[in-house]
């Protein structure tokens, strides 16, 4: 892995909504060519952290530095303009619009001057299918409405902008949440692509197989505090998910463990799928990579 | 169906497969034009010596011109997810405030125009911001400014004319140019045209200008479509939204200016009851009323119905009280249409999506 100075940094964040503590002390890095998955369960607090990191919300309390200087993000557009992407739980697609003008919304690409300046649509048009093509989806129509696309194509259309518009830091927030197996591996692929373009992917996941699958490093959120930053070496599968899951509260182990081996099982082989799917993208992606070298 | 994912882009075929019917009927104005067609026809035959020729044409596009010139502005306020039902009042609003300065306090009806101007897009300011950080329905908010200015124009008229209208603006400086400019009449091919159906028509192209070839009109749909989702991508929602209602209430001053040099007088009760037509009108050209869909043409097209409407009951000679039953039938069937042909626009492009994701699942 490597040591390059971390492209984002948090320092002790901490945030306040009235008397909830939903961030209590959090430091969070992450470099570029690197996945650094945030874990923990609903409400740990990850939606904050990666909002304070989107410039949606100011933290109460901490540093945040952005390739080296103390940052503060008052507008999700700021953070945007310095290369930090997020591709949000909701999406932030418009069901009713068009691919390409979802795509390019918010960063229109204009042409012609003074009251003339206009939407430029053609190349906007041309541009969202040569871009997706990259990824691997071939979109007949960018007419068609967003809505009516399956979610691991949104998702991926997201992403697909997000690295376009040159992030240098794209942040996922449960891309994969609501996907099947499959979906749920075209969108992990992306993720891969991404870091190999030397991006930094910060990757929410509730799902700890999904995490591990993709991740170089893990941090662990709870109750608003971190647990721990970890790298895949030092963090076994299974430990993660007792780290994830609360097994470590006493009183709710045995019946936690329960669960965990009931749902170990159906996971096991969603995880075997996903790895034989991702095996076969990074095959065809050094294949990739080759021939556009 | 055998083409994969990361195939060349040969598989443009499944865009023919939509074809022209289907991306016809994708476009929000379908169910307008349809509906325009058939009430023209319908009078066409009821009463073909009246309808038919410029002298028809020419009386239909004046009862369109200033309704169409509200629609528009609606469509564009309606697209970006909000409603005005300030919007009929405020003509009127526009139109006595111009009137009063220019005949009782003696200015020059430019200035008492432009003072009307500044009032008015001091309203819709203040309606959208209330929408926007009060975060209230826009109906709620907008009906109680409808009843504050619908009281306001009662009660500042009578105190200061004693009548419930104003007179004699032509008599006032500046009258002459402003209805050069505003709304005069001209001769067209021998038939008598209102010079508001020019404007109605440049700012219909304008409005379809900026919905469609605008950074500007991208806006507006990602606004009404979802103001978070567009937030978080950095459009500001809440500008929009400001500036969407101070378009509605500019356009609502244009046409009290209109009225004004072209009655020479305003009255007390102008525009009230018209909120609904407006917004009407705008959902008979494919406006949704959930936002972030639909179209100024369209909504132009609406108006145009209505005025063909109004025309033609007059013309056939039924007692124009119909007018109102008709409105009805017709928001009824524009909005069937519309739900019609959008759900099958949905329903090919679903297709299309299933059947590559179905391609999709099934490779190995
Ligand atoms: N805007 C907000 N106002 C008040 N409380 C909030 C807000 N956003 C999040 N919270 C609270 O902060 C905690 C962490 O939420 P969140 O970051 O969404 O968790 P996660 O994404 O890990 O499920 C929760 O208790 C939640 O209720
Ligand atoms: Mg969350």
């Amino acid at each position: 892995m490597s040591q390059a100075q971390p492209l984002l940094e948090t320092q002790s964040i901490s945030k306040l909504f009235g008397s909830v503590i939903a961030l209590n002390d959090v430091s969070f890095s992450v470099r570029p060519a690197e996945v650094h998955c945030l874990l923990g369960d609903n409400g740990a607090g990850k939606s904050t952290l990666i909002k304070i990191l989107s410039g949606v919300h100011q933290p109460t309390e901490g540093a945040y530095f952005f390739e080296g200087e103390p940052v503060s993000f008052n507008s999700p557009r700021e953070a945007l303009e310095r290369g930090i992407a997020t591709v949000y739980q909701d999406l932030a697609l418009i069901p009713l619009m068009p691919i390409w003008r979802n795509f390019f919304l918010g960063l229109e690409p204009t042409k012609g001057w003074g009251p003339f300046k206009r939407f430029d649509a053609d190349f906007a048009k041309k541009t969202v299918r040569e871009e997706l093509l990259k990824m691997g989806i071939d979109i007949r129509d960018p007419g068609q409405a967003v809505g009516t696309m399956s979610g691991g194509e949104r998702q991926s259309i997201a992403i697909a902008r997000a690295v376009y518009f040159g992030a240098k830091v794209l942040i996922l927030d449960e891309p994969t949440a609501a996907l099947g197996v499959k979906q749920a591996g075209v969108v992990l692929k992306y993720v891969v692509q991404a870091k190999t373009r030397g991006l930094g992917v910060v990757f929410i996941t509730h799902n700890p197989h999904h995490a591990y699958a993709v991740g170089d490093r893990f941090t662990i959120l709870k109750r608003g505090r971190t647990l721990g930053t970890f790298t895949k070496e030092e963090l076994s599968r299974e430990e993660m998910i007792r780290l994830m899951s609360g097994a470590d509260e006493l009183d709710a182990i045995s019946h936690e463990l329960e669960e965990i081996a009931r749902r170990e099982e159906t996971v096991d082989q969603e995880l075997a799928q996903v790895d034989k799917q991702l095996a076969k993208t990074l095959e065809k992606l050094d294949d990739d990579t080759g021939t556009v070298q | 169906m055998t083409v994969t994912a990361t195939s060349p882009p040969k598989a443009d075929e499944r865009v023919a497969e939509l074809g022209l019917v289907g991306i016809l009927l994708r476009r929000p104005e379908v169910g307008a034009v349809l509906g325009a067609l058939v009430v023209w026809v319908f009078f066409a035959i009821v009463t073909p010596e009246h309808w038919i020729g410029l002298g028809g044409v020419a009386r239909i596009v004046d009862s369109s011109s200033t309704l169409g010139i509200m629609a528009i502005a609606v469509a564009l306020l309606m697209i970006g997810g909000e409603f005005d039902l300030s919007a009929g009042v405020m003509t009127g609003t526009s139109g006595l405030i111009a009137g009063l300065l220019s005949t009782q306090a003696g200015l020059n009806f430019w200035a008492a125009a432009a003072i009307a101007l500044a009032f008015a897009l001091l309203v819709g300011y203040i309606n959208g911001m209330m929408v926007v950080k009060t975060g209230l329905p826009s109906f709620i908010v907008t009906l109680a400014t409808f009843f504050i200015l619908r009281g306001a124009n009662v009660g500042v008229t009578k105190m200061l004319t004693d009548q419930v209208r104003v007179s004699g603006i032509d008599k006032v400086a500046g009258f002459g140019l402003a209805r050069q400019v505003f709304n005069t009449e001209i001769t067209l091919f021998g038939e008598r045209f209102w010079t508001a159906f020019i404007w109605w028509i440049v700012l219909t192209l304008i409005a379809t200008w900026i919905l469609q070839r605008t950074h500007w009109g991208n806006w507006i749909y990602a606004t009404g479509g979802d103001a978070n989702a567009a937030r978080n991508v950095g459009v500001p929602a809440t500008k929009v939204k400001i500036a969407l209602f101070m378009t509605t209430a500019g356009a609502a001053w244009l046409v009290g200016i209109m009225n004004d040099v072209r009655l020479r007088s305003a009255v007390a009760s102008q525009g009230i009851g018209q909120e609904f037509v407006y917004i009407i009108a705008a959902v008979i050209g494919g406006c949704l009323l959930t936002g972030g869909y639909g179209s100024a043409i369209g909504a132009a097209i609406g108006a145009l119905i209505f005025g063909m409407a109004r025309v033609g009951i007059v013309f056939v000679g039924w007692p124009t009280d119909w007018f109102f039953s008709f409105l009805g039938v017709m928001l009824l069937v524009a909005v069937l249409v519309n739900n019609y042909t959008r759900a099958r626009a949905e329903a090919m492009t679903t297709a299309m999506a299933k059947a590559r994701t179905e391609t999709e699942e099934a490779e190995p």
